[in-house]
């Protein structure tokens, strides 16, 4: 059991920066998300930690230990790849079984401990075969045995999940998060689906570009988006952004102008913004309603059973997508329609237009 | 319903004659573009090697000038139970015990060692297996000057066997091997870079997480997941290696190969074809190389089907 630090950690390739003065605690027992889309540094960052790359600047720490020149081997670390990386000249239980071998275990120990492990992931009856001789699902597990085998400081584990098919994703993700949470091992895992990271991580880290954009817990993300980039990301689809200006409205009350309306500001946003801003609206936070403040034009309508997706255009061109329930009346492209937004001051969400971050609470 | 099956009863004979003359047409648009291949395999191939089983069974008197005249099977324990053909065939086999396992194992080392991702390692990946690309001659040529007595690299290094290298029983062999080693060098560390293209980085990098060595690396995953590369070299170059020839006719010659155990199988057949004009004998020698040269490749094809469980 161990926590991972990443403290000012920078990586070169060349001339570009894969990761860029990444600063993250991880605690120990967590299971932390590296989120992003792919050629963010998400991957890379793991494999600083597994030592399969060299940092350029910075250090990471594992259990409060420096390991940038530790050797992957001496790191106690275990990593589960998006390939699996199965060992196919070898079967199953010597495929688990090839950690203890390496730090010298005794054969009576390393059977009961391949058995146990493989119990634990229901591959008890695959020992024998060879990975070519596996499905999907049972390939990933193997690859999982090998990894808990060892019972190891750190588990790393890279967008395991993305080779499954949907159904099978859905059933391993909770199967993850209970083994993880029982061993109580500090893990980190990289992904690029943000369902995955919702609903995995204690807490979520994004990254774009090489940067770390925002952590905090799954909840906090969603409700609360540091910047432009995180807001957009988190959600399916993401928050709506509108660019426009804090304006005066009625009554001395402040309002920010975007195409197509102009929206009050509660109280709590008065005084945090001037000038240009961007607005965020998720579109579950929207209503299609002729008294709403916002008028739009309907380009798109999808309909995805559970909801519709009412996608719209503003005068300037800026894309506005509505979430409706599924009873509610559905436009039809081309109707111009007016649009309400929920009256909880939480739905509002407001960033700097130059700096794209979040103002306010 | 009767109506329906004899109608389709009806298309369908009609249809099959169309598609009987559409084959015909593919058929014969097919052997008129494999004519020109197939010419110049029956000519250069397939009719000699037919004649050389017709050869085996026709004796060539000594004296010139005389008919060759038909002796079925009789010459054939004769030709292989003689010395001259025993040989030869003991030398080649040390020939190849010689250089087949350490143009291979030094092609195995050459590849893993430029099997990496440095800046500049294209040079050596083209200076390793250029070897591929050097004539027989050529090479020869140049070791024959290395090993020269007079003005070669072995007397500038204080080593002066005598008589020279090439004159001497004991080292004609090993330095035939040499050269014959660093000719397949090339093929040899080709053949396993492409292998070691195939074998993926994330295999070796999970290895090394969990904890084996670069030793360990390398035995117990990369040489077994190279293995059937690794049969594959070892049963080209084997081939290769019974069919050397040019190596020792220019540095030692038909005059002392005998003399040297130098005389390698096709060395031996060309010489008793040509300077002892024994064609019948040296087609029942020739006969013996296609037996060995086949059963390496019927070896080699049963174990590409076994690899298949490689594969993921």
């Amino acid at each position: 059991m161990a926590e991972v630090s990443f403290a000012g950690v920078t990586k070169r390739f060349g001339d570009s920066v894969a990761v860029d003065g990444l600063t993250l605690d991880i605690g120990d027992g967590e299971l932390l998300v590296l989120l992003g889309s792919s050629g963010c540094g998400k991957t890379t960052a793991l494999r600083l930690v597994a030592g399969l790359e060299e940092v350029s600047e910075g250090t990471i720490s594992i259990g409060g230990r420096v390991v940038n020149e530790i050797d992957p081997k001496d790191r106690d670390v275990a990593m589960v790849f998006q390939s699996y990386a199965l060992y196919p000249h070898l079967s199953v239980a010597r495929n688990i079984e090839f950690p203890l071998r390496q730090r010298g275990m005794a054969k009576e120990e390393r059977t009961a401990k391949v058995k146990e492990a493989a119990v634990t992931l229901g591959l008890d009856a695959l020992l024998d075969r060879k990975p070519s001789q596996l499905s999907g699902g049972q390939r990933q597990r193997v690859a999982l045995a090998r990894a808990i085998v060892r019972d190891p400081q750190v588990f790393l584990m890279d967008e395991p999940l993305s080779n499954l098919d949907a159904a099978l994703r859905v059933q391993t993700r909770a199967d993850i998060v209970a083994l993880q949470s029982r061993l109580s091992t500090t893990t980190l895992y990289v992904t690029h689906d943000q369902v995955e990271a919702m609903t995995m991580g204690d807490r979520i880290a994004v990254m774009s570009q090489g940067v770390l954009q925002q952590v905090a817990a799954p909840e906090d993300l969603y409700a609360r988006p540091a910047n432009t980039f995180v807001a957009g990301f988190l959600g399916s689809p993401g928050m709506n952004l509108l660019p426009g200006r804090i304006g005066r409205g009625v009554d001395d009350g402040f309002t920010v102008e975007v195409s197509g309306g102009s929206v009050p500001l509660p109280p709590a946003l008065r005084t945090a913004a001037a000038g240009l801003v961007v607005l965020g609206l998720r579109p579950e936070s929207l209503r299609i309603d002729p008294l709403g403040p916002l008028r739009a034009g309907v380009t798109i309508v999808e309909l995805l059973g559970a909801e519709t997706h009412v996608i719209c255009t503003t005068p300037d061109g800026s894309r506005l997508i509505v979430r409706q329930p599924p009873q509610a009346a559905k436009p039809a492209p081309g109707d111009q329609v007016g649009i309400a937004i929920d009256p909880d001051p939480a739905a509002l969400h407001l960033f700097d237009a130059a700096s794209t971050q979040r103002l306010g609470p | 319903m009767t109506v329906a099956s004899v109608g389709v009863g009806g298309g369908a004979t009609s249809r099959d004659t169309a598609r009987r003359s559409r084959r015909l047409r593919e058929m014969g648009l097919a052997y008129l573009l494999l004519a020109p291949a197939l010419l110049a395999f029956g000519v250069f191939t397939f009719y000699p090697f037919l004649r050389n089983f017709k050869l085996m069974l026709y004796e060539t008197p000594p004296v010139p000038g005389l008919p060759a005249h038909y002796v079925g099977l009789h010459q054939i324990v004769p030709t292989l139970t003689s010395t001259q053909f025993t040989q030869s065939l003991v030398t080649t086999l040390i020939f190849v015990v010689l250089v087949v396992p350490l143009s291979l194992v030094l092609g195995l080392l050459l590849a893993v060692a430029a099997h990496r991702r440095l800046k500049g390692i294209a040079i050596y990946r083209m200076i390793f297996s250029s070897t591929v690309v050097s004539s027989v001659a050529v090479a020869s040529v140049v070791f024959g000057t290395l090993l020269n007595p007079v003005v070669g690299l072995l007397p500038w290094l204080g080593i002066n066997p005598s008589p020279p290298a090439l004159e001497n029983s004991t080292w004609a062999l090993p330095a035939v091997a040499v050269i014959t080693i660093w000719q397949f060098l090339g093929l040899s560390f080709i053949i396993m870079s492409a292998g070691l293209q195939s074998v993926p980085d994330e295999l070796l990098e999970a290895a090394q997480i969990d904890g084996a060595g670069a030793w360990t690396r390398f035995w117990r995953m990369t040489v077994p997941l190279l293995s059937p590369t690794i049969f594959f070299a070892l049963v080209v170059s084997t081939i290769y290696a019974f069919q050397s020839f040019g190596a020792v006719d220019i540095l030692i010659g038909y005059q002392n190969a005998a003399n040297l155990h130098a005389n390698v199988l096709i060395y031996e057949i060309v010489n008793t074809l040509q300077m002892e004009n024994n064609p019948g004998a040296a087609a029942i020698m020739a006969t013996v190389l296609f037996l060995i040269t086949l059963g390496l490749t019927l070896l080699q094809m049963r174990f590409l089907e076994r690899r298949v469980h490689y594969a993921n």
